[in-house]
């Protein structure tokens, strides 16, 4: 048994105008200790997914079928159960996430309280350490969020993050909005202090660079569906489903210099509203055939694919 | 002379308070660099480094404390004459916040054609606003629409296009890509690349993605809180970075490797 498994997650917006599917069949799993990376473009299901987890999708947004297991048990009924306990959240910016109107110390100690047996001074003193962990000194507890940079900003949101001691971290694009070399400190951070735990994570994010640095897996998710899954070594250097394989070839690498042209993939991703028949991607892709116009293709062999399935 | 010359650029900004004395911050200190003609020149570095300000003061939007800059001999300053203007453009990175949302874009693309009255009458403005549409890779039609209707990328493109209007021998390009996908930077990358060579453009790329640098720029500056503390050609830099606040960049970014 895997420590999260999704089945054939679908979720649906109910508007006037008709019915979108945003999440359409998703199916994966994340093991325990496991760093996961979520890439896709936009509108492609990535943020989604989290969400769904946590039971963060607003209305009219729905779970219209599949399931979402935590250590076997299904969490879509009542995702309050784990939101924050056993599953936390990082999101982009730091500072919405953060009260400025309390010190980081009372933030922490609130959250300690809340979700573990911890209190008083046992409470003060795991705030302690765990600002420690993320290289802060623990006198800083009496600071308020703004008197921190952006970067330490996210390592106090880290913390915070694993002060209910989860079992899963989604960070939802944790580094976007920090300068290059804080995200690598951040990142590197946060791999540390979730390896020394045990803690999974599954890292949202459209950077492939983040993903071939700081992932051991990686789910490609295009229009909603995740067509291709594996390990980042094999993701990054030998991609089966077309849409990754241009993805990868698109991105900018160290190998190319003013003479390059970068791999384009003709076209745009397919707003929701209008998803081609058979699989998502078939107008964009260079080895389409009839049947790829006409069935959507399973994730079989980990890629959604009716010409690349087969291993 | 080279074709953009940045000669020893200061900027200090006061920080009134009515309690103390004023205090200068200063965000560019005796900036010294040169931009061929047809070449891309990237500048790189952290927020605060000083990148923004020092492409405010290149395209003459605000002006140095000292120093001085001249793009093809005319003086830039925020009280150059107009028709040196239309010589120089800029791309933002926000196509979202760059556009006006209210205005079609046959407007957005026509309305530097207007102030700088490079087209007479409306049938050559249509026809002037079409060709540029059809350049940077979009269609006569969707000078109709608004800018609502259109993608990221497609979006990046229209701010082109506008950027294109006036023809300009110098462009300024300030995280074009920064806030586009992967596959769609591609092709707005692609698009600015093509466009150099077909119309002989300079640029003046800002970004902090190193991989996006390597692919574009022929000269590259780093620069730390003000100070340009490296300079070299891309392929020196890449391969032989002198200063250590450049090989931490180098070392911290997170490229993919696929060899």
């Amino acid at each position: 048994m895997s420590l999260l498994e999704i089945e054939d997650l679908s979720v649906e917006f109910t508007s006037r105008r008709g019915v979108l599917r945003a999440l359409d069949n998703v199916s994966l799993t994340l093991e325990a200790g496991e760093f996961l990376g979520m890439v896709g473009e936009s509108g492609a299901g990535k943020s989604m997914t989290g969400n769904a987890i946590l039971g963060l999708i607003d209305p009219p947004g729905k779970i219209v079928s599949g399931d979402i297991r935590l250590q076997g048990e299904s969490i879509v009924k009542n995702p309050e159960r784990i939101r924050g306990s056993h599953i936390s959240m990082i999101f982009q910016d730091p500072l919405s996430s953060l009260n400025p109107l309390k010190t980081i110390g009372a933030q922490l100690i609130e959250t300690i309280e809340l979700h573990t047996p911890r209190r008083g001074t046992a409470a003060r003193e795991r705030a302690a350490e765990l600002m420690t962990q993320i290289g802060v000194d623990a006198d800083r507890l009496s600071a308020y969020p703004h008197q921190f940079s952006g970067g330490m900003r996210q390592r106090v949101v880290i913390a915070l993050a694993m002060a209910s001691e989860p079992e899963i971290i989604i960070a939802d694009e944790p580094t976007t909005a920090l300068d290059v070399s804080v995200q690598a400190q951040v990142l590197d951070l946060l791999r540390e202090v979730c390896s020394a735990h045990g803690t999974s994570v599954i890292l949202i994010t459209h950077d492939m660079g983040v993903i071939g640095h700081w992932t051991d897996r990686v789910g490609v998710m295009y229009a909603g569906r995740l067509i291709e899954i594996g390990t980042t070594n094999d993701i990054i250097r030998s991609p089966r489903h077309p849409y990754t394989q241009g993805l990868i070839a698109s991105t900018p690498t160290m190998d190319a210099n003013v003479d390059t042209t970068l791999y384009q993939i003709p076209g745009n991703m397919p707003p929701l509203t209008a998803i081609p028949d058979g699989c998502a991607f078939n107008p964009r892709c260079p080895i389409a055939e009839d049947k790829c116009r006409e069935v959507i293709p399973h994730l079989i062999n980990d890629v959604a694919c009716h010409l690349r399935s087969e291993t | 002379m080279s074709f953009v010359e940045v000669d020893e650029v200061s900027r200090v900004f006061h920080k009134r308070s009515l309690f103390s004395k004023s205090q200068g911050v200063q965000a560019l200190k005796n900036v010294s660099l040169s931009i061929q003609q047809g070449e891309t020149y990237a500048l790189v570095g952290e927020s605060g480094s000083g990148k923004s300000t020092l492409a405010r003061i290149v395209v003459g939007v605000d002006n140095a404390s000292s120093g001085q800059v001249s793009i093809a001999g005319h003086q830039i300053s925020t009280s150059m004459p107009k028709e040196n203007r239309r010589d120089i453009q800029m791309v933002f990175q926000s196509p979202y916040a760059s556009l006006n949302p209210r205005w079609r874009v046959h407007d957005l693309v026509a309305e530097p054609l207007r102030a700088f009255g490079i087209t007479q009458g409306r049938k050559a403005t249509v026809q002037r606003v079409t060709e540029l549409l059809e350049q940077v890779g979009l269609q006569a039609d969707d000078a109709r629409k608004f800018p609502h209707q259109f993608s990221g990328g497609q979006r990046q493109r229209i701010s082109i296009a506008r950027a294109l209007s006036s023809n300009p021998k110098f462009i300024v390009c300030d995280e074009p890509t920064s806030a586009l996908d992967v596959s769609v930077q591609a092709q707005v990358l692609n698009l600015l690349k093509d466009l150099q060579s077909e119309l002989g453009l300079t640029y003046l790329f800002i970004t902090h993605d190193l991989a996006v640098v390597k692919t574009m720029a022929h000269q590259i500056g780093v620069l730390k809180q003000g100070v340009l503390i490296e300079e070299q050609s891309a392929d020196d830099l890449f391969a032989s970075p002198q200063h250590q606040y450049t090989k931490d960049l180098l070392a911290a970014a997170p490229v993919l490797s696929v060899a």
